[in-house]
């Protein structure tokens, strides 16, 4: 077994990617090479998810910091490596991802009917790239799978998507490229500093972690610089207010599986950023911009649910719901204490499920009536009793009602939050007021009421794969309610640490001085 | 064992609901009727009932300092120091809740099944049914803020599931969305409570936070401004489960809920949720006066305010909803004076009396063919003689007319709000005025219904005959609109005997100087003694002041109504007041101009002014590289994909050598 597992994080990560190149080879034109390809890749996905689930038993909360780990050189000059590890916080995002590729890709089957052979080939490499971004322990290697995902996923949108879909990918595209640039500087910046500190470069983050990173000096401190430019990356990613605003296009254009890998994982990466690197390399940073980004968090908040309740689209809505959702992971990440954060790395895997859930039934009831108006609808219940029941659990999980998945992550944010800041949290805590209205009242227009609309009458419920597709969520969304513990207990001791760490950190300030070359210098001398 | 009196009907609706899910629902199935399914179900509930006695008496077995009985089934949340576990206790106060629930819960089950007979989807109604007594225990039971939380909103989702159960019409489904918005404005205020309790104390357990109040006094190093604050958060939480002003305003449209709904949730159980609450944390509440008087205020307030706009209903529910949000407010007046034990008192009477008088409304409009407007009615004396019977005694009790159970609560009420250390005569004196209109307007209602003559068109005798084909399904089946008036099915008469043997008897346990309830509670609410300066002979004095008003309402409103062009001519004379009450004061329309309008606006402009005109605006002026724009776009199209990626990437590598090699 040891061999087995001296290489198990790589083998799931380049797992999706071989096989979707494997895929490549089945020729998909006909109907039946169609089929083979659907139960090819949705194979490829349920091998790695089963691949993955080893990685929960072997996992020891209490073990090394990084465990699992692999190391090859790479670019030694540049002190860059082939690194990968696995913590508890990598963990659970490693396991939401595998859980929904099978998912995402059974409900491809009826809706993509063109290019087959190249969608599954890039929804598997995009599995790739997004695990890939979980597992690194190299920064520089972070960075190639973070870039590595867009492609895959710009394709995604651009190809298969709606009407607009070529504005919504490059908008997709421009926004996170832009980010993720200023990223890239500071990776190298780092890089260097551990030179001048250490005598080698090195973008292994266990290595970075013990850069001394000057904070003094106001604003224009190097680590606050550095955590910006991180933070513009992982804020457009979240999305943050006000960077948000690639969300709703993304999501509207995208094709449903598309959109639920989008807001499933893909957002994660910011919040995921924010945990890995963000707090442990800038701890005085983080608290420095501490008040600022829990209010833009709270802002996003509001902000979303109200922009959401006056969608008159369903996918939109629950587009805008994302920024109001992933405000609260905001808000919690940025409380800096272990409930909230806890709370926060809860609440990305709760959306993941409740907003997938969610994107999937708009998905299933675009199909059959290829419009996604919330006025074209109204008394679907009556004649849609199953996709009800199922609309509404994913409903109550949005709107965080305990039992359910949600209620655990926001309660716990806000519960920590309140320590930090009664007043954010007082304002954000109105969310759930709001959260309530936007999607009571676009379930009771498109659930409740008469049904007055002739193709309406007509609307068939879910099918058994419909159904194959959707009850693992709704498994996980009362499992989660009910079972948190199940989760935490392999989630909070990296946490814990984490949060030990950057205190540690934040009692022994750096002042600026000459010893370190100070990245306002940088900035100044090129 | 106590994990079985939620379980129970956890079960119940678990089997209720995956059977109409997947058996009942789908296009081409049967729907089971409602014998079945309600069986089902009131063998959950009942069995709920059943542990739940034997639990009563073992606590009655136990000496009153250890009286408790607590079950920790698995940890729920557990983060570093914070430790949530799933725990459930019943100690004196939460089993007389629990013995309400499933008592008249039962009941209800029983009696739904006769009144839903006709219902499509019975299975789905009793499935809903179950899961709110399964929450509503949670709610009593749970061992901490958390727990009573979830019950709070879980039954909070049933109201709303049952609220709309009629989908189809968009009002109904509108009421549930109300319902649920409303509370959640309530929630918040909750959670904020549960934050600044976590923050102050470092738990949410409810024994934790009481061991930490030693002899009634405030812990060291917390301040009193902190105690209000959390009691009156944890108040405005109440407000919305309990309609109490200004979240009230959901309780009236909740009516459009199936009857027996009306009767469970919006009476007898869930909207007690908040005396509940703060008779739970009486040893915060009694360390704040302010909280104090305002929860009294309020529930005064309310209590009359309410009972004004019961006066000139016409629909025999809304009566019955105004009546409640009334009662309600007097539950919260005792509370609000020290006197929990008088408001949980209440709790237990207006159980049995209110789903009794719900239950007998339900009847009637079952007998009538879906008809609510009392002003149609009249003269059902003859013909629905046991509802009458039964419903006569619910009038009485309500109207607070010895020796019946409502006399004992609402008296008890009355002279602690007057006699406490925290009452006074301007709480007492809008107590026992709205007592004076709630014996008008219920006699009003009680008159217009039974008794006179009957204000529609009855069949003849010869279609009467037929009573027993049950095929009052469609309504006014007869020519010319006339009504066939039956009386209800054995089902749905037997819980309205027993609950009315307990409206009528029901206040024993709490007679004056002597109550049991009293006792009962002692160990975890202390009794407040009257202050010293209180005239001895004065209980009894207002004691008859109360009667006499009752007694007052009872006949003004039977001479009044006897006449009925003279209530016309005098609602004529009195129209601006009557409209302003019959549109509730224009609250809902306040509320909609100040608040949901407004909002709904700047919604519009954010998202088209804030995110499409300037966001974007700005963004997109960024990444106008137009011709780039179209290159990606005619490459996308070519499926050279492999290849665009793949340069992508190596652009990527290219420009990062060049960074570091450039600095270095």
């Amino acid at each position: 077994m040891d061999g087995f597992d001296s290489s198990l994080l790589s083998k799931i990560v380049f797992l999706p990617f071989v096989w979707g190149v494997l895929g490549l080879l089945i020729p998909s034109k006909s109907k039946p090479g169609r089929v083979a390809l659907q139960t090819w890749t949705l194979a490829g996905t349920l091998v790695t998810l089963g691949l993955s689930s080893l990685i929960y038993f072997r996992y020891l909360p209490n073990g090394a910091d990084f465990q699992l780990t692999e190391k090859l050189d790479w670019i030694p000059d540049l002190g860059t490596s082939y690194s990968v590890g696995l913590d508890g916080i990598s963990l659970w995002l490693i396991l939401l991802t595998t859980f929904l590729m099978p998912i995402a890709v059974l409900s491809s089957f009826s809706a993509i009917e063109t290019r087959v052979r190249e969608y599954y080939f890039l929804l598997l490499a995009l599995e790739t790239g997004m695990l890939g971004a979980f597992v690194s322990l190299d920064m520089f290697l972070f960075y190639i799978f973070w870039e590595a995902m867009l492609i895959p996923m710009y394709f995604l949108i651009g190809i298969w998507g709606g009407k607009d879909r070529v504005y919504a990918a490059m908008k997709f595209f421009l926004y996170t490229l832009v980010g993720s640039l200023l990223m890239l500087v500071a990776i190298f910046y780092l890089a260097f500093q551990h030179k001048v500190q250490f005598g080698a470069y090195s973008t292994q983050i266990t290595e970075l972690y013990k850069l001394q990173l000057a904070s003094g000096g106001g604003f224009w401190s190097t680590q606050n610089i550095l955590f910006l430019a991180f933070a513009l990356a992982f804020a457009i990613k979240v999305p943050l207010f006000p960077f948000h605003t690639w969300l709703p296009d993304a999501h509207v254009q995208a094709p449903t599986a598309g959109s639920v890998i989008l807001a499933a994982v893909l957002l994660k990466m910011g919040g995921y950023g924010f945990i890995r690197f963000g707090f442990p390399l800038f701890p005085q940073a983080v608290l420095y911009f501490q008040i600022p980004f829990m209010t833009l968090g709270t802002v996003a908040i509001i902000y979303g649910a109200w922009v959401a309740m006056v969608q008159p689209d369903i996918k939109k809505l629950v587009a805008y719901s994302s920024v109001s959702h992933m405000g609260y992971v905001i808000v919690g990440l940025f409380s800096l204490n272990e409930i909230a954060v806890t709370g926060s790395y809860y609440q990305m895997l709760n959306h993941g499920i409740s907003t997938g859930a969610l994107f999937l039934l708009v998905g299933m009831i675009y199909e059959r009536r290829h419009t996604r108006e919330i006025s074209a609808f109204g008394g679907i219940t009556k004649v849609m009793p199953l996709f009800a029941v199922i609309f509404m659990i994913a409903t109550l999980s949005s709107i965080a009602l305990p039992g359910t998945n949600g209620f655990v992550g926001e309660f716990l944010i806000l519960l920590g939050a309140w320590k930090t800041s009664p007043i954010l949290t007082a304002i954000a805590t109105l969310g759930v007021i709001f959260g309530a209205i936007y999607m009571l009242w676009m379930f009771q227009r498109v659930m409740f009421g008469p049904l007055k609309d002739e193709q309406n009458q007509k609307l068939k419920d879910l099918n058994f794969r419909e159904l194959l597709v959707l009850a693992p969520l709704v498994v996980a969304i009362f499992g989660m309610g009910i079972f948190p513990n199940f989760f935490f207990e392999k989630l909070e001791p990296s946490i814990h640490r984490l949060i030990v760490r950057s205190s540690s950190v934040l009692a022994n300030p750096v002042a600026e001085n000459s010893d370190s070359v100070s990245a306002v210098a940088l900035i100044k001398g090129n | 064992m106590l994990a079985l009196i939620p379980l129970f009907p956890l079960i119940g609706f678990l089997i209720n609901g995956t059977w109409y899910a997947f058996g009942q629902a789908p296009a081409g199935r049967r729907k089971a009727g409602a014998q079945i399914t309600g069986v089902i179900a009131t063998i959950a509930i009942f069995l709920s009932f059943v542990v739940s006695s034997i639990l009563f008496s073992q606590l009655l077995g136990m000496d009153a300092e250890h009286r408790a009985i607590e079950q920790v089934i698995y940890p729920w949340i557990s983060i570093g120091n914070f430790k949530l576990d799933m725990v459930f206790r019943l100690d004196s106060l939460s089993t007389l809740f629990t013995l309400v629930i499933t008592g008249v819960g039962t009941l209800i089950h029983i009696y739904s099944i006769g009144y839903m007979s006709h219902d499509e989807t019975p299975g789905k109604f009793f499935s809903y049914l179950n899961l709110f007594c399964f929450a509503m225990l949670m709610l009593v039971i749970g061992g901490s803020l958390p727990i009573l939380f979830l019950g709070w909103e879980g039954v909070g989702l049933c109201s709303y599931l049952l609220i709309g159960y009629w989908y189809q019409d968009e009002e109904k489904a509108k009421a549930g969305k109300k319902a649920f918005v409303v509370n959640r404005v309530g929630d918040f205020g909750f959670l904020l409570g549960m934050f600044l309790i976590f923050a102050t104390f470092g738990t949410l357990d409810f024994e934790a936070l009481k061991t930490l109040f030693v002899h009634g006094a405030l812990p060291p190093g917390v301040d009193g401004s902190t105690i209000t604050a959390i009691c009156l958060l944890l108040f405005v939480g109440c407000m919305g489960k309990s309609a109490q002003i200004p979240l009230y305003v959901w309780l009236p449209d909740a009516m459009a809920g199936p009857t027996p709904v009306s009767a469970l949730i919006h009476a007898a159980t869930m909207v007690t949720s908040g005396i509940y609450m703060v008779s739970r944390l009486n040893f915060l509440y009694s360390l704040s006066p302010t909280a104090l008087s305002v929860v009294a205020t309020v529930g005064a307030v309310t209590a009359f305010f309410a009972a004004t706009i019961a006066v000139v209903q016409t629909d025999i529910k809304k009566v019955l909803a105004y009546s409640t949000v009334s009662q309600l407010g007097y539950m919260f007046l005792g509370c609000g004076v020290g006197a929990y034990s008088a408001g949980v008192f209440h709790v237990i009477t207006h159980a049995f009396f209110k789903a009794l008088l719900f239950l007998g409304a339900g009847s009637v409009i079952h007998g009538m063919h879906e008809e609510q407007n009392i002003l149609k009615m009249g003269g059902l004396k003859s013909k629905m003689p046991r509802t009458f019977l039964t419903f006569a005694i619910g009038w009485l009790a309500i109207c607070g007319i010895p020796p019946f159970s409502g006399f004992f609560s609402k008296d008890e009420i009355l002279w602690q709000a007057y006699s406490s250390p925290h009452g006074s005569v301007f709480l007492w004196a809008l107590g026992a005025m709205t007592a004076v209109m709630t014996a008008f307007y219920m006699t009003r209602l009680f008159y217009l219904t039974f008794l006179g003559e009957s204000r529609f068109k009855a069949a003849t005798h010869q279609q009467q005959g037929h009573k027993h084909d049950d095929g009052h399904g469609h309504k006014q089946d007869h020519a010319h609109g006339a009504i066939h008036v039956h009386e209800s099915p054995f089902s749905m008469v037997v819980p309205l005997m027993v609950l009315a043997f307990l409206s009528a008897f029901g206040g024993f346990i709490g007679i004056p100087h002597l109550s049991w309830l009293e006792h009962w509670l002692e160990p975890l609410i202390p009794t407040h003694e009257a202050t010293g300066n209180v005239a001895a002979g004065m209980e009894w004095l207002l004691m008859a002041v109360s009667v006499a008003g009752a007694t007052i309402g009872v006949f003004g409103a039977l001479k009044l109504y006897r006449n009925l062009p003279a209530v016309n001519e005098l609602t004529k004379k009195l129209s601006p007041v009557h409209r302003l009450l019959e549109n509730k004061w224009y609250i809902d329309e306040l509320y909609e101009g100040l608040i949901i309008r407004p909002i709904r606006k700047i919604s519009e402009l954010l998202w088209t002014v804030v995110d499409v005109g300037i966001i974007d605006r700005l963004v997109l002026s960024f990444g106008r590289v137009s011709t780039w724009t179209g290159e990606t776009a005619r490459v996308a199209h070519t499926g050279a994909i492999q290849v665009y990626a793949l340069a992508l990437l190596l652009g990527i590598l290219a420009i990062a050598g060049y960074l570091i090699y450039g600095w270095v």
